[in-house]
């Protein structure tokens, strides 16, 4: 437990090193080039809490997808990179308060809803049975009992999405 | 430890040997080479035509639909993973609803495809 403990400690320093990165480098290509770092960190704690599925998702939909969508948006809307001066705005006080705020309230709700949960003991099973019925299995069964029609719903979002950025994009 | 967790400490050593190796590589070179720098030394293309202008170009808005493509074939890859694991167990059924969901997003294919866009002018 004490290698876990340690191994998430440095995770979690560098997760938050680089989301205040993210917040206060005047370039924003390493902003989002820090973010990188911040949605990897987040990955390996989920390896360590032995949600694997997640960690590839996270991986493959929001640093191989979601980040390249964003630097795509930056390259698209700014004349030039580089550093810039001006990204301060006048109301970062009432934005951090706001921030405090819901901070608390995220805190209070995980407290209040899984506070007394325990994360089930991993050691004992062997490696298939734990990816089968606890990990990717789990989440497969998930989605093909309880979350079947949400399922066949993401498809129709995900092609509202392309059948718009393709109106938008397109000179007629 | 847990057995699930060894064998990430397996990656683990792994990349971080990785990085040690680029580390020390890097290191040695910046430690011998020696260092001169001159305005010719750091242009571009040493020995080239000289470059104009600042080096960004604005992209062109074509190119976010190969992104949000992406993005679209990459959600659906994530779906398929818990299913092909437990594909067995679900049979016909199953079967018929990923055929349902991948229908569906090669709409959006075709759809660019017809429409022009995934020509890479």
């Amino acid at each position: 437990m004490a290698a876990q403990n340690l191994v998430f400690a440095v995770l979690a320093v560098v997760a938050v090193l680089a989301a205040l990165r993210v917040v206060t480098t005047r370039n924003v290509v390493h902003a989002a080039l820090y973010l990188v770092a911040v949605l990897g960190s987040v990955g390996a704690l989920y390896v360590l809490l032995a949600a694997e599925f997640l960690a590839a998702v996270q991986v493959l939909i929001y640093i191989g997808a979601i980040v390249v969508l964003f630097l795509f948006g930056i390259m698209l809307t700014r004349p030039t990179l580089g550093r810039e001066s001006g990204l301060d705005n006048d109301q970062r006080w009432l934005a951090g308060i706001t921030g405090l705020f819901l901070f608390g309230v995220l805190s209070y709700v995980l407290v209040e809803a899984f506070g007394d949960e325990r994360l089930p003991r991993l050691e004992g099973l062997d490696r298939e049975a734990l990816t089968a019925e606890r990990g990717t299995g789990a989440v497969g069964d998930a989605i093909f009992s309880t979350y079947l029609v949400p399922f066949e719903v993401v498809s129709v979002l995900l092609l509202a999405a392309l059948v718009g950025a393709i109106v938008l994009a397109r000179r007629e | 430890m847990s057995e699930f967790l060894r064998a990430y400490l397996t990656v683990a050593v792994f990349a971080g040997a990785a990085g040690l190796l680029v580390a020390l590589m890097l290191g040695a070179g910046w430690l011998i080479r020696p260092s001169r720098p001159t305005a010719q030394k750091s242009i571009a293309y040493e020995s080239g035509v000289d470059p104009v202008g600042p080096g960004f170009g604005q992209s062109q808005v074509r190119y976010y639909i190969f992104a949000l493509l992406f993005v679209l074939f990459d959600v659906e890859a994530v779906f398929i993973f818990p299913w092909a694991l437990r594909l067995e167990s679900y049979g016909l059924f199953g079967l018929v609803e990923m055929g349902i969901f991948i229908v569906i997003l090669a709409l959006g294919l075709v759809y660019a495809w017809r429409k022009g866009v995934l020509r890479w002018v």
